[in-house]
């Protein structure tokens, strides 16, 4: 088997299966992702005592995260992967808070559905609930401030947070399991393009969804929306 | 339809059409097995790259079948669907209950805001009959 074939099959893989990361990569993440994941409990606890009825919404956050995990999509390469939804809480919360959330839906999957694991939990949290939220974030922070339209930095937003999940994870394989001709270097080509592909139309749709969810909570929600910083008053008034 | 339930429907169409096309146009029709979610088939590939490589943990609970595993798949979109739609529901009707006391009341105390505002006219309601 060619390694081009070796690497077509494992790029529908989002979360690193159980066992599947060398106990010095797995320990590694772990320690990596641990102080995220508390200083986000931390902002979530401090949240939720601030602003009580901002709860409804986390959960809510959590929710979309918990659907769009769970939805195996098909895509061009010829197989299946699902989006990740962490770029809304991003956005609404800030990612701190979304670590928190993420690796609730990475716990669920890893416990019940043998999608993902315990010992890769830390990888896969850095990738998905960390790094995926920290970049859909930052683009979607760096757009409003060069005032691109609300719709159009979501959008950018969750499609960033969710390919830049999926670039983290090659580079996690491509780290743990170098390519024996070409090294990381090698590996990292090949599961960053293949990855990259499959994963860019469904990154259009998880960022659809997200502005089709922020429409949602513009009509519903705005109180919220003002409170957490994602419409300011004067925005508001001149969008409508 | 309103245009903002147009763009919401349009939106979901284009959603529905990312997912359907790549079936529809055979992509995976190169492949032995199309459209597999993989897991197990990158744990074979991980262990034919690196043959010497042993998973050293297995999971603690494994759904026995692909049916079981897909049901508890739906569990977890059906628990996240439910949240969201008690969410926008609650909301929803939270607006609704809020324009329907604005319009019972007299219009002395009514904000005249009208009821694309409600929830914020409602918060700041409270101080306002008060003083």
């Amino acid at each position: 088997m060619s390694i081009h074939e070796v690497l077509e099959r494992v790029s529908p893989n989002m979360h690193i299966a159980e066992g599947y990361l060398p106990p010095v990569h797995a320990a590694a993440w772990s320690v990596a992702a641990a102080p995220f994941v508390v200083h986000g409990v931390r902002a979530l606890s401090r949240e939720v005592k601030a602003n009580p009825e901002s709860t409804l919404l986390l959960g809510a956050s959590g929710a979309f995260t918990f659907v769009l995990s769970a939805l195996k999509l098909p895509s061009v390469t010829g197989s299946c992967s699902h989006p990740t939804g962490t770029g809304l809480g991003a956005i609404l919360f800030r990612p701190p808070i979304m670590a928190v959330l993420g690796t609730i839906t990475l716990l669920f999957q890893a416990l019940l559905l043998a999608h993902g694991g315990l010992t890769t939990l830390g990888a896969n949290v850095f990738s998905m609930a960390i790094v995926g939220p920290w970049a859909g974030f930052g683009v979607y922070w760096l757009l409003r401030r060069f005032d691109v339209p609300l719709m159009v930095s979501v959008f950018a937003g969750a499609f960033v947070a969710d390919l830049s999940t999926y670039c983290v994870t090659s580079v996690q394989l491509a780290l743990a399991f170098p390519d024996p001709g070409s090294g990381v270097v090698g590996a990292l080509a090949k599961f960053g393009g293949i990855f990259a592909l499959t994963q860019i139309p469904l990154a259009v749709s998880e960022g659809l969804l997200t502005v089709l969810v922020m429409r949602l909570l513009m009509q519903s929600s705005k109180g919220d929306l003002a409170r957490l910083g994602v419409l300011s008053a004067k925005k508001e008034a001149v969008a409508r | 339809m309103s245009r903002n339930a147009r763009i919401n429907t349009l939106l979901l169409l284009v959603v529905v059409a990312l997912a359907v096309l790549p079936l529809a146009l055979g992509l995976g029709d190169h492949k032995e097995e199309p459209f597999t979610g993989a897991d197990g088939q990158a744990e074979t590939a991980i262990t034919e790259s690196h043959p010497d490589y042993e998973p050293w943990f297995s999971p603690l609970y494994e759904p026995p079948s692909g049916e079981i595993e897909s049901a508890l798949f739906s569990l977890q979109a059906a628990l996240g669907a439910g949240v969201l739609a008690y969410y926008f529901g609650l909301r929803r009707g939270r607006r609704q209950g809020e324009a329907r006391a604005l319009a019972g009341s007299p219009a002395a105390d009514a904000p005249a805001d009208g009821p694309a505002d409600a929830p914020a006219g409602a918060e700041a309601g409270s101080p306002r009959t008060s003083a």
